[in-house]
């Protein structure tokens, strides 16, 4: 269980990282925490790691209009801890308590696992949900189109994701965040996030190849009567594949239950 | 060529970029008591703490590491005058077999320093990292109670008390 061979660099600049980014089968490196484990189960076999953690600007949380702009190389202990996180999306620091475990949120980065992309992982979710704009060093993505499946972005091969854009929520909307896991901290058997401000949101987690919103059950939503009807589409609307944590079958009712206790939550938090 | 501080010694070191902070500790500074486990970051035996945050040293090449202050199991006390986490694992009986102790005990510290563990769920969800197959974790977390509140940060670590 040791990685294979590969070069490495630590560029300065995202000009430099950009440029080391040219070589044939690089990757890039910044907590690891989801990349040096498939090296070590050799996986993969990169020629070249670019660590872009020594490039500096890139783990700021700054206000952006109200909303937040999350330099890609915050950590999720930052997240975790950030005032400004907690007051203005209090469903993102609610998600990132269920995060992994200490050790890993203090290296993990927001980019990475935004990047990295595991349907069960929280911050893809999140970011699907609060309608992020996310910044690379080439455009900027509408989260909802950064997936193309599991483990996959429309990222090119040397393009960098730099900034997380997150729009400022209407006052008073309400939120829920619900998971379900095997042991606290360990990836989702299924998530649901809820917003309910000038529209309801909601977004499953750990069920599809990538978070989606879930929006035949969104549109049955008016008020608190719906509840019941939103969760049962919800669980309907879905496609888990089934594996040896659970069942499809047990992952739709899961997503269905976790709906209605978001939304209920959701629902008792809006002002 | 790297330079780490650790447990208070500096030390350069030519490494392998693929080399592993678990493996340079061992190896190439012989400080054993940092276990590998897993080598994939579920086992939580091998954590050390880097500038101030517990971290997975399976997860790190040293490379990495570079300019870094880490603090490992070693750094906390010694057999003749352990550290008041450490006595306290003593105390409680919260070892048997030892392998998972050097990640408890490092994880232990950071949580003491990050976290007020009012309660001992707050103490059982600091501790769902680091696996145990000996004492089924309760007498751990007694003993990472004993001593909340009081300063376990350790020798080596005054620079980053908090």
């Amino acid at each position: 269980m040791k990685p294979p061979a590969f070069e490495y660099l630590a560029p300065r600049t995202l000009e430099q990282a950009v440029a080391a980014l040219g070589a044939e089968d690089a990757k890039i490196l910044a907590g690891g925490q989801s990349l040096v484990p498939m090296l070590n189960f050799r996986l993969l076999a990169p020629s070249l790691l670019v660590d872009i953690t020594r490039i500096p600007g890139l783990d700021n949380v700054d206000d952006w209009d109200g909303g937040l702009r999350i330099g890609a190389l915050t950590r999720h202990h930052a997240l975790e801890t950030s005032p400004l996180v907690r007051d203005r999306f209090p469903v993102l620091h609610a998600a990132m308590a269920e995060v992994a475990h200490l050790a890993i949120r203090n290296r993990g980065t927001i980019g990475g696992s935004l990047c990295h992309g595991d349907p069960a992982a929280e911050l893809p979710g999140m970011v699907v949900l609060l309608d992020a704009q996310l910044q690379t060093t080439q455009r900027l993505i509408p989260a909802a189109e950064f997936y193309d499946g599991t483990l996959s972005t429309v990222l090119g091969a040397d393009e960098i994701l730099t900034d997380i854009m997150l729009p400022a929520l209407p006052p008073g909307t309400g939120w829920g965040f619900e998971e379900f896991a095997r042991r606290s901290g360990d990836f989702a058997l299924a998530a649901v996030g809820v917003l309910i401000g000038g529209e309801v949101r909601i977004v499953a987690i750990g069920a599809n190849e990538k978070p989606i919103r879930l929006l035949n059950a969104e549109a049955l939503f008016n008020d608190a009567s719906d509840i019941d009807a939103v969760a049962e589409a919800a669980g309907k609307e879905v496609s888990p594949e089934g594996d040896l944590h659970g069942s499809a079958e047990y992952r739709c009712h899961l997503v269905k239950v976790l709906t209605r206790r978001a939304l209920r939550a959701a629902w008792e938090r809006t002002s | 060529m790297i330079a780490v501080v650790v447990n208070g010694v500096s030390y350069e070191r030519a490494v392998e970029p693929r080399m592993l902070l678990a493996d340079f500790l061992r190896y190439e500074l012989s400080l054993t008591g940092t276990h590998v486990g897993c080598e994939q970051g579920v086992c939580g035996a091998c954590t050390v703490i880097m500038n101030g945050d517990s971290v997975r040293a399976c997860l790190c090449f040293a490379v990495q590491a570079d300019g870094a202050e880490i603090e490992t199991v070693e750094g906390l006390g010694t057999v003749d005058d352990l550290n008041p986490l450490q006595q306290a694992f003593q105390e409680h009986h919260a070892l048997q077999c030892g392998f998972c102790t050097p990640g408890m005990l490092m994880t232990g510290v950071d949580l003491l320093r990050k976290y007020p563990l009012a309660t001992d769920r707050e103490i059982r969800e600091g501790l769902s990292g680091n696996l145990c197959r000996c004492t089924g974790y309760e007498h751990i977390v007694r003993a990472i109670r004993s001593v909340v509140g009081r300063s376990v940060v350790g020798r080596s670590v005054a620079g980053h008390e908090r």
